[in-house]
């Protein structure tokens, strides 16, 4: 190293300071190594006290999230051939058999539409207005923008009475369509903010270019613009993801049957005399697995993503 | 002598020659936020507008068919008299000031250590983040179990830390505690986000005034308090706002913690709310509710507003 600087800490201070934030992420860790490992354990494992950290694994939860379960009278219970698959065995240890399928997986996929399907609408709006925000003189501009942001502060019970009368009205009301909207509505304000930002970030000069070269104003935003601002839409498009797929709010006042999604869904997983913790801890480890790998992919742009653009590091 | 293309411009009949260079910025700028906006109206506004209207009646939701009355101001008078409303008030505020605290003091701390620069510090900091991009409804839901009396997590590295008996409290049953166990999962969620903020501010500040300030012989501290604090607070504030409205609004993670329960001792606005909306179906009564509880949060938002502008100035 060269010449002692004032500004670089001492290499004592940097390992404290490593060694508390080290112990930090150990402790805030801990409740989401135990939802996975949870999920991995038995009904009696799983509430045994003191807590067991070593334990056998097995796949209880994840079968008894799949499916619904009955108890049946022990002589019926005694004569049944043995268990043909694996799931089967895993069920009748528990002395139960196999009563159907779960609705997990219709949850599941209807979190995996309308999470989707929002995020295509918003990222497809958002990209317009944004590219028309950022180029054009658009009249009453800082308005709109700051329009389009303050719908965001709305807590969404106060919206939601109205919009569950409207979407009664119209036969909106808990299906995949109407939460689409809906949630495009909430995400947009992100999307255009988000966006915004990265497209001012693109020199006008190459869409001037364009233009000279015989390009319409059309084809320099397709050919020029979008595959410039590629990793801000995939960003953007990570966040809004991440929100619908996460929002709850709406969806236990708006859907019932059809198109309820699986945060709502999975707390209401029960087994025989209170939670089925196991399988709760699967449903949740299934659900949040996919956004605690899209936050690792996404780690350069979530404090722009957090901060509506108006922190960008 | 005239370019030949622009010859052939001059000529073209002006609907074709739009059509050939594409339409005029003017239209295209238009096109392309009108969508936007008409969703917003549709879905945002216009659903406010009639929230506004509900809120002078006495509607109810789950009996279309009785007649409507006008009640003029009687909801909010009555809502704004009730006591209540203003124990709710007032459990939201304990929870905002508590977890705003919490989370300043947290996150800055982390972000001051993270800023050390240590080996790792990149990766520490992507683990930090991950609570709070989670679904709040289903972490919330998950905590129930951390916090479960007798066999929960939490009671045992209670009495594992303390020696205090695990049976001998709950923490979201009778007993006081649950007010703060609430405190405690936001917390857990949500410094995450204020310290990625303060990172950033601490980030901003250029090392040449640190420098500076060691060439005039200040001290460590007082380099902190006139250098590191200033030229963060701006960013602090901003982490601040967003926690305040988010957690103004906050449902989904209480809800599933503890349903406002026990008693009323977590009963937040919101959940509050939720409660008068769609489980006693007073609709008129809780859109007047919707109402205040927007105000509230839109009128200190903008108060707030003019006092980071003003920090960002100095």
């Amino acid at each position: 190293m060269s010449a002692y600087s004032v500004t670089e800490p001492s290499k004592a201070s940097k390992w404290l300071a490593g060694l508390l934030v080290a112990l930090y992420t150990l402790i805030t860790l801990l409740p989401l190594v135990w939802i996975i490992s949870t999920s991995f354990k038995t009904g009696p494992d799983s509430i045994s006290y003191p807590p067991k950290v070593i334990f056998e694994p097995s796949l209880e939860g994840y079968v008894n999230l799949f499916t619904t379960r009955t108890r049946i009278a022990a002589e019926d219970f005694a004569a049944l051939p043995p268990p043909e698959t694996w799931y089967d065995r895993i069920v009748r240890d528990q002395g139960m058999v196999i009563a159907g399928q779960s609705r997990f997986g219709e949850r599941f996929m209807n979190s995996v539409i309308i999470g989707f399907g929002s995020t295509f609408l918003s990222i497809f709006l958002g990209t317009l207005a944004a590219y028309a925000f950022s180029r054009f003189k658009v009249p009453l501009k800082d308005d709109l923008l700051f329009f389009i942001l303050s719908t965001r502060m709305m807590p969404p019970i106060a919206v939601a009475i109205p919009i569950y009368l409207m979407y009664r009205e119209l036969g909106l009301s808990d299906t995949h369509l109407g939460m689409i909207l809906l949630y495009t509505a909430v995400n947009i304000s992100l999307a255009v903010w988000l966006l915004k930002g990265f497209i001012d970030e693109i020199p006008r000069e190459y869409e001037e270019a364009a233009l000279i070269d015989g390009y319409t104003r059309f084809q320099a935003f397709r050919k020029v613009v979008l595959p410039q601002a590629a990793t801000g839409i995939a960003s953007t498009a990570i966040f809004c993801l991440i929100f619908a797929w996460n929002e709850y709010a709406f969806a236990v006042l708006l859907t019932s049957g059809n198109a309820q999604t699986a945060p709502p869904f999975i707390p209401t997983i029960i087994g025989v005399g209170g939670q089925d913790w196991p399988a709760v801890a699967a449903g949740a480890t299934l659900f949040l697995l996919p956004v605690m790998i899209f936050t690792i992919l996404l780690r350069k742009h979530l404090l722009r993503g957090i901060t509506f653009g108006a922190v960008r590091k | 002598m005239t370019n030949p293309i622009e010859a052939a411009a001059r000529a073209t009949p002006a609907p074709i020659a739009r059509r050939v260079r594409g339409l005029s910025d003017r239209t295209i700028a238009w096109l392309f936020v009108a969508p936007t906006i008409f969703l917003l109206l549709a879905i945002n506004i216009f659903p406010l507008i009639w929230t506004v209207r509900l809120s002078f009646t006495n509607y109810a939701a789950n009996r279309p068919n009785r007649e409507v009355e006008w009640v003029g101001l009687r909801n909010y008078t009555r809502i704004l008299t009730d006591d209540g409303i203003w124990a709710n008030m007032q459990t939201t505020a304990h929870f905002l000031v508590w977890t705003i605290f919490l989370q300043v003091v947290i996150g800055f701390t982390l972000a001051w250590l993270i800023n050390r620069k240590f080996r790792g510090n990149d990766l520490l900091t992507t683990l930090i983040v991950l609570p709070m991009m989670l679904s709040p409804a289903v972490v919330g839901n998950f905590w129930t179990f951390l916090y479960q009396p007798q066999i929960g997590l939490v009671n045992y590295a209670v009495e594992l830390v303390t020696g205090i008996p695990a049976s001998s409290f709950s923490m979201l049953g009778p007993g006081g505690l649950a007010k703060w166990s609430i405190i405690i999962v936001d917390t857990w969620m949500w410094t995450p986000f204020v310290m990625l903020i303060c990172l950033a501010g601490l980030r901003s500040i250029p090392d040449y005034i640190y420098e500076a300030a060691e060439v005039d012989r200040a001290s460590k501290w007082r380099q902190f308090w006139t250098i590191t604090v200033p030229m963060v607070l701006p960013f602090l504030m901003l982490a601040v706002l967003f926690r305040g409205i988010e957690n103004f609004k906050m449902f989904d993670m209480v809800v599933l913690l503890t349903g406002g329960g026990p008693g009323n001792e977590t009963l937040l606005a919101s959940i509050d709310l939720k409660r008068e909306a769609f489980e006693k179906w007073r609709t008129g009564y809780s859109s007047a509710y919707a109402i205040i509880l927007f105000v509230t949060v839109f009128g200190l938002a903008s108060i707030y507003v003019k006092a980071l502008n003003k920090v960002k100035e100095r």
